[in-house]
C-alpha cells in the first residue's frame, strides 16, 4: 500500500512526467479515436502507426539527432501520405478497404526497416533511441516529449470543439452531412490529420502495434455502455485515464514491466468487462433471450389453454390433449406448466388440468391480440387472410395495453377476427 | 563452400513463402479478411513466448503449436466479438490483436527478468539474412538448406494440398457465403480451416523470416494479381509470381546496398503493387473512353 501513496504523492519526480504524459498521449487518442472508431475507420490508425516509421527515420537522418519536434513532423508527413494513399486505393481500383489498409501497412513499414537498417549500418551512434519507436519506451519520456504531447492535446482538443458538430453528423450519416452542402471530404481531412498527429506523438510512448489500442479500445469499451456520444467520450476518456495509471503504477512497482502493454492490458480488461457485463453486453442480451422464450412458451401455452378450454369446451384437459394441439417438448411444457401453476393461472386436479379465473383472463388478453392484430394486417394493412397468422405468432407476446387500446380504436371495437374466430374481451 | 549458394537457399526460402502466403492471401483479399492475417501475425506472440517457455527452446514443435493455437483463439475472438457482441469487424479486429500483442509483450518481460534468453525484436522482426547461420549439413560436404526452410516447405506442400482438394469450397465460401450455405458447404469449416493454415504459415516463416515480410507476402502480391484479373486460378499463380519476382529483386538490392532483406522484398512487392495499380487506373480510363466513342 505504501508504494501506492509513494506512487500518488511523485516522490520520484520522474514518476510525474511520464504518468502524466501516458495520461495525455491517452486521453488525446482516445478522444479522436472515438470518431474513427464510429466512423468505422479503427484500423486506419493501425495503418498510421505503422506508416510514420520511414518519416521518423526521415527526420533522423537529416538531422542526425533524435529531435522530438522534427521526429513528430516527419512520423506526421509520412502518417499522412499513408492516409491519402489507403484513400487513393480503395477510391481508384477495386481494391477494399481492409486489403488497401493491410498494402500500405506493411509498404511503409518495409520501407522503414529498409531505412532502419541503413541508418543502422552507417553506425550512428544516436540511433538507439529510434528503436523506441518501434516497441514504446513510456520511461523514456522526456520532458521535451511532454511539451509536445500537451501542444498535440491542445490541438485536438481545440479541433474536436470546433469541429464537433461536424464529427458527429459525418460519422452517423454521411449522406446528410452530404446533401446539407457541407464538405465531407474536408471534414474528413481533419479527423485523419487529427488521428495522425496524435499516433505521430504518441507513438514513442506504446509502440508502433498498441498504438491502434489507444484509439480503437476506450471508444469500443465505451461503445457497450452508452448510445449518446457525449457520454460515450467522457466514458471513453474515463477508461483511458484510469488504464493508464494502473498502467504506469504497474511499471513503478516492478520496474522491468513495460508501461505501454500494461496500459493496453487494462484498456482490454475494460473492454472485456464492458462486453460480457454491461447492459448491451453478452450476458444481458443471453439472458434477455432467455427470458422472452420462456415468456412465449408459458404464454402459447396459456392461449392452447384457452383453445382447449373454449373451443373444444373441455372441463378439465391433459397434457395430452395440449401435446396433440401444439408440439411441445415434454420437459419444457412441464416447466411451463408449473410456472403457470406457481402464478396462479392454472390449477391441476385429479380430473386434469383447468385455467383459474385469473388465468382465463390472461389466455384471453393473448388470444385477443392475436387476433386483433390479424384484423389489423388484412383491414389496414391489405394482407391476405392466410399470410397472416406467423406475423400474429410473434407479435402478440410484445404488444403492449397502449397499443392495445389503440388497436381496439382503429379497428372499431370488432367481434371476429379474418378467420371468423370471436375477439375474446 | 561457395556464397552463392547461400544466396540461393535465402531466395529460394524467400520463394517459398511467398508462394504459400500468395495462395492464402487470395483468398484474405476476396474474403476481406487481409487484416486478420496482419492480427494473427501479431497475437500469436503470447503462444511463442509460452511455448518457449515450456520446451526452452526456439524453432520447436511446441512453439509452433503453441503459437497456432493462439492463431486459432485470434480468430475465434474476433468472430465472437463481431458476430456475438455486435462489434464492427475492424474495432473486434483491433482490439482482439492490441490485447494479445500487448500480453506477449508482458510475458516476454516477465520471463526476459528471469534471465531467458528470448528477444522480442528477434521474435517480430527476425531476419532472413541469419537463416543460413542454422543449417543442415548432411556428411560436411552434402548442404541441404537451412532449417528455415525445412520448416516451411512443408507448410508449402499442406497448402497446396488443402487447397488443391478444397479448390470448389474454399471458392465458392470466398465469393458468396450464402449461396455456398444454400448449398449445403459450411462456411465455418473453410473459414477456421483457412485461418489456422494462415496461422501456421504466419508462425513458420515468422521467425526465421520476419514478420514484416509475412504480412507484406500475404497481400500485397495476391492484391497485384487482383488488379489484372478476374479468375481465381490466374490470381494465385499472378500471385504467387509476383512474390517470387519480389524475392528474387528485394535480394539482390538489399545485398547490393547492405540493407535490410525482408523489408527490401517488401518493398519490391509494394512497387510491383504500385505499377499494377497504375496500370489497372490507365486501362480502366482508356477502356472508358472507347465505350464513349462507341
Amino acid at each position: 500500500m505504501s508504494s501506492l501513496i509513494d506512487f500518488i504523492s511523485f516522490k520520484d519526480a520522474g514518476v510525474f512526467t511520464i504518468l502524466i504524459g501516458a495520461i495525455t498521449v491517452s486521453i488525446s487518442s482516445a478522444l479522436i479515436g472515438t470518431f474513427t472508431f464510429l466512423r468505422k475507420k479503427a484500423l486506419v490508425g493501425d495503418a498510421v502507426s505503422h506508416s510514420v516509421l520511414p518519416g521518423i527515420c526521415l527526420a533522423f537522418l537529416i538531422s542526425g539527432e533524435k529531435d522530438p519536434v522534427l521526429m513528430v513532423l516527419g512520423a506526421f508527413l509520412s502518417g499522412w501520405i499513408s492516409v491519402f494513399f489507403i484513400d487513393f486505393i480503395v477510391s481508384r481500383s477495386k481494391i477494399k478497404a481492409d486489403s488497401a489498409i493491410s498494402i500500405t501497412l506493411s509498404f511503409f513499414f518495409a520501407l522503414g526497416a529498409v531505412m532502419l537498417s541503413y541508418i543502422q549500418n552507417s553506425g550512428n551512434a544516436n540511433q538507439s533511441g529510434i528503436n523506441h519507436f518501434l516497441f514504446g519506451k513510456a520511461a523514456a519520456i522526456t520532458d521535451a516529449d511532454f511539451r509536445v504531447f500537451l501542444y498535440v492535446f491542445g490541438i485536438i482538443l481545440l479541433f474536436t470543439l470546433i469541429y464537433f458538430k461536424k464529427f458527429v453528423t459525418v460519422c452517423f450519416n454521411e449522406d446528410y452531412a452530404k446533401s446539407i452542402g457541407w464538405n465531407v471530404k474536408r471534414v474528413d481531412f481533419v479527423m485523419s490529420s487529427l488521428t495522425v498527429l496524435v499516433i505521430a506523438s504518441g507513438i514513442q510512448t506504446v509502440g508502433v502495434v498498441l498504438m491502434a489500442a489507444l484509439l480503437i479500445t476506450p471508444p469500443g469499451a465505451a461503445a457497450f455502455w452508452t448510445h449518446n456520444i457525449k457520454k460515450m467520450i467522457v466514458l471513453g476518456l474515463v477508461i483511458s485515464v484510469f488504464s493508464s495509471f494502473m498502467g504506469t503504477y504497474v511499471s513503478y512497482i516492478r520496474p522491468n514491466m513495460p508501461t505501454g502493454p500494461w496500459i493496453v492490458f487494462f484498456l482490454s480488461l475494460v473492454a472485456i468487462f464492458s462486453v460480457l457485463f454491461s447492459p448491451k453486453g453478452i450476458l444481458k442480451r443471453f439472458w434477455n433471450n432467455r427470458k422472452n422464450k420462456r415468456k412465449i412458451r408459458n404464454e402459447n401455452l396459456l392461449k392452447t389453454a384457452y383453445k382447449l378450454t373454449f373451443e373444444k369446451k373441455l372441463n378439465t384437459f391433459t397434457r395430452k390433449d395440449i401435446i396433440t394441439r401444439r408440439d411441445y417438448e415434454t420437459s419444457s411444457m412441464e416447466k411451463g406448466l408449473n410456472v403457470l401453476k406457481s402464478k396462479g393461472l392454472l390449477r391441476e386436479s385429479k380430473d386434469g388440468l383447468q385455467l383459474t379465473q385469473q388465468g382465463i383472463e390472461e389466455s384471453k388478453r393473448i388470444v385477443r391480440l392475436h387476433r386483433l392484430w390479424e384484423l389489423y394486417l388484412t383491414n389496414k394493412m391489405n394482407f391476405k387472410s392466410d399470410h397472416i397468422h406467423g406475423m400474429a405468432e410473434t407479435i402478440e407476446h410484445i404488444i403492449t395495453p397502449e397499443i392495445e387500446a389503440k388497436l381496439i380504436a382503429e379497428l372499431d371495437f370488432p367481434e371476429k377476427d379474418p378467420h371468423d374466430s370471436i375477439i375474446p374481451s | 563452400m561457395n556464397e552463392w549458394i547461400f544466396d540461393i537457399w535465402t531466395i529460394i526460402t524467400a520463394s517459398t513463402v511467398a508462394c504459400t502466403s500468395a495462395i492464402l492471401g487470395s483468398f484474405l483479399v476476396l474474403r476481406k479478411k487481409a487484416m486478420v492475417g496482419d492480427a494473427i501475425s501479431h497475437s500469436v506472440l503470447p503462444g511463442i513466448v509460452l511455448a518457449y517457455m515450456v520446451s526452452q527452446s526456439r524453432a520447436s514443435w511446441v512453439m509452433l503449436i503453441g503459437a497456432a493455437i493462439f492463431g486459432v483463439l485470434t480468430n475465434v475472438l474476433i468472430e465472437f466479438l463481431n458476430k456475438k457482441a455486435k462489434m464492427t469487424a475492424d474495432a473486434s479486429i483491433g482490439i482482439t490483436f492490441t490485447w494479445l500483442f500487448a500480453i506477449g509483450v508482458i510475458l516476454l518481460a516477465y520471463f526476459t527478468a528471469g534471465g531467458i534468453d528470448l528477444d522480442q525484436e528477434c521474435v517480430l522482426f527476425g531476419e532472413i539474412s541469419m537463416i543460413n547461420l542454422d543449417k543442415i549439413v548432411v556428411d560436411e560436404n552434402l548442404y541441404l538448406g537451412p532449417t528455415a526452410f525445412w520448416f516451411i516447405f512443408p507448410v508449402f506442400i499442406l497448402v497446396l494440398l488443402f487447397t488443391t482438394i478444397g479448390f470448389k469450397g474454399l471458392k465458392i465460401t470466398s465469393f458468396n457465403e450464402d449461396y455456398a450455405a444454400s448449398l449445403g458447404i459450411k462456411n465455418g469449416f473453410w473459414n477456421y480451416s483457412l485461418m489456422a493454415l494462415v496461422s501456421l504459415s504466419t508462425v513458420m516463416s515468422f521467425e526465421s523470416v520476419g514478420a514484416i515480410l509475412v504480412v507484406g507476402l500475404l497481400v500485397i502480391p495476391p492484391a497485384s494479381a487482383y488488379l489484372l484479373t478476374k479468375k481465381l486460378k490466374v490470381m494465385i499463380f499472378l500471385g504467387c509470381l509476383f512474390g517470387i519476382m519480389s524475392s528474387v529483386i528485394g535480394f539482390y538490392i538489399a545485398k547490393h546496398y547492405n540493407l535490410s532483406i525482408s523489408g527490401c522484398i517488401v518493398c519490391v512487392a509494394g512497387l510491383i503493387f504500385l505499377v499494377n495499380l497504375v496500370y489497372s487506373i490507365i486501362q480502366s480510363k482508356s477502356k472508358r473512353n472507347i465505350s464513349i466513342q462507341q
